[in-house]
């Protein structure tokens, strides 16, 4: 199973509390799953127990369409981990989506490190599966 | 108006040596100790007359072992400002002088102290087999340390307005211009030029190595006391005019969902520092702006309307931010990038030494000083000190 960074980054798990669970769960049956209020439909990234737009602490979810726009970038080259002594650089993409309320998210952008990265540009979400022990990130390419 | 303006001054500043980071002799708490005595030789006053200490970042030096080694008379106040690392430092003045104004202490201390060699470096990061909260969103895309993270905020930044490197490298080469008379400045003897600024590796695109302030070991301090009392001490007092703290609406929504993205977290902070301060940013003769990452610098000083956006690359040139001729004399000690790293701390007993005519690059008649500490961290916050001509 190849991934865009090396293995031996800190592996994410779910908040002990449970808040990011649906999140995590979904990623791993390929769902994109973000907070929408089910009280007022406001949209919400990251998780909270509250909805920040009516106060409702009934904030639900749902599996979302994996597209959206750069917003911004980065390039890393520093490697700021032992498990990046050799993977740089790679790129780190702000990803938009305007069809849930223009939140945002943090992912690789896949393809050559070294490419133009362009801010506005459209993409889509891939989901990159790690074994032993299982997670999901979201990543992304242009599409 | 409830205010803090001339109502506190400080009244003696310290530090130690400043070390690369890991080449402290002395422990971290040693450290502090001898920024505050050396802040109390300053002021005339004796250490056992401090009666309360402030401080910022989870600084490790606690307050009650700080008053027990120093045998402190009474302790009235112990106060950390929370989050936002750097950007605490402006804030924990004002908290200091807020307690020194309204009678809940006498004679405070705002300190900080580094030695990195003991603790974790701040540089590196993820340094654990798994992460949840919002670092599971952000830590295993690679995005770990400060400079990636805010990397993404000055990134936009610069897109929203089209600027380029010339503003980044002039606020670098200002910083280690200014170090170059500074005899305590870490990087005092190491000139750097555009040639080894443009030439120098990147860290994490938009900023190259020179963009990223230094790692370092040490500590620094300031006595703050009612303004009536400092006007009778060893040292030229210097006022607070006035402080502000905070950041934005929702700025610390999580995974970089803040509405207003591309700020340095200070458009809602500046116009109450200014209103307390009773000046306008034309009035400001000299600032030090906390160097995380010059890009911060730059959003920092557009945000605190020392110049617009728009007119970034004609206005931040490093003939601009050199003192003593510079229109926005920026950083005159050196600041994080080639004076010291103390977290920022540095910066305001450089603003001080400004209004004390003190400075290895002094402004001349500097009446007017402004510390803008943290940004695009939450909470941001900014400090603006006056001569006794402004109180």
């Amino acid at each position: 199973m190849s991934t865009y960074l090396p293995p031996g980054l800190p592996r994410p798990v779910p908040q002990p509390d449970g808040l990011d669970a649906p999140y995590w769960e979904g990623a791993q049956r390929g769902e994109l799953r973000v907070q929408r209020c089910r009280a007022c439909r406001a949209w919400q990234w990251g998780p909270e127990w509250i909805c920040h737009a009516c106060l409702s602490l009934d904030p639900g979810w749902e599996t979302i369409e994996g597209r959206g726009a750069i917003y911004s970038w980065e390039r890393s080259w520093h490697p700021v981990h032992p498990a990046l002594k050799d993977a740089g650089p790679y790129v780190v993409v702000l990803v938009e989506l305007p069809h849930a309320g223009n939140i945002r998210m943090i992912g690789n952008l896949l393809g050559d490190p070294r490419q133009d990265v362009v801010i506005g540009a459209p993409v889509e979400a891939v989901f990159e599966h790690h074994a032993d022990p299982t997670y999901t990130l979201v990543q992304w390419r242009r599409t | 108006m409830r205010t803090l303006r001339g109502r506190v001054a400080v009244a003696g500043i310290g530090e130690t040596t400043y070390y690369r980071h890991g080449k402290s002799p002395d422990a971290e708490f040693t450290l502090a100790l001898k920024a505050i005595l050396r802040a109390c030789e300053d002021a005339g006053i004796s250490p056992r007359d401090v009666d309360g200490f402030a401080s910022y970042s989870n600084d490790r030096n606690d307050p009650s072992r700080l008053a027990a080694a120093l045998g402190i008379r009474e302790l009235r106040f112990a106060n950390m400002q929370w989050g936002g690392g750097g950007g605490g430092g402006a804030a924990a003045v004002g908290n200091a002088a807020a307690a020194v104004a309204t009678g809940m202490a006498d004679c405070v201390v705002v300190f900080r102290a580094l030695a990195q060699g003991q603790f974790a470096r701040f540089g590196l990061g993820g340094q654990t087999a798994t992460v949840s909260g919002e670092q599971a969103f952000t830590f295993p895309y690679g995005m770990i340390s400060p400079g990636q993270r805010y990397a993404m905020r000055a990134m936009r930044f610069l897109h929203d307005h089209g600027i380029g490197r010339d503003p980044l490298r002039a606020i670098a080469l200002a910083s280690y211009q200014h170090a170059q008379t500074n005899p305590r400045a870490v990087m005092h003897g190491r000139p750097l030029t555009a040639e080894m600024y443009d030439a120098s590796r990147w860290i994490v695109e938009p900023f190259r190595l020179f963009d990223c302030c230094l790692e370092n070991d040490g500590a620094a301090a300031l006595l703050l006391v009612p303004a009536e009392r400092a006007r009778d001490l060893r040292s030229r007092p210097v006022y607070v005019l006035g402080v502000a703290q905070g950041s934005e609406h929702r700025n610390g929504a999580p995974v970089h969902n803040a509405p207003l993205y591309a700020t340095s977290s200070f458009t809602t902070v500046a116009p109450h520092l200014y209103e307390m301060a009773g000046v306008t940013p034309g009035d400001v003769d000299v600032v030090q702006s906390y160097e995380n990452f010059t890009g911060g610098v730059l959003m920092s000083l557009v945000e605190h309307g020392l110049f617009s956006a728009e007119d970034a690359t004609e206005v931040c040139t490093l003939d601009n931010l050199l003192a003593p001729k510079g229109r926005l004399p920026l950083n005159t000690s050196g600041g994080n990038l080639a004076e010291c790293y103390m977290h920022g701390l540095e910066l305001q007993l450089e603003a001080v030494r400004q209004l004390r005519g003190e400075s290895t690059s002094q402004v001349p008649d500097a009446e007017v000083s402004m510390v803008c500490a943290g940004p695009m961290v939450t909470p941001v916050s900014s400090v603006i000190f006056g001569a006794e001509s402004t109180v």
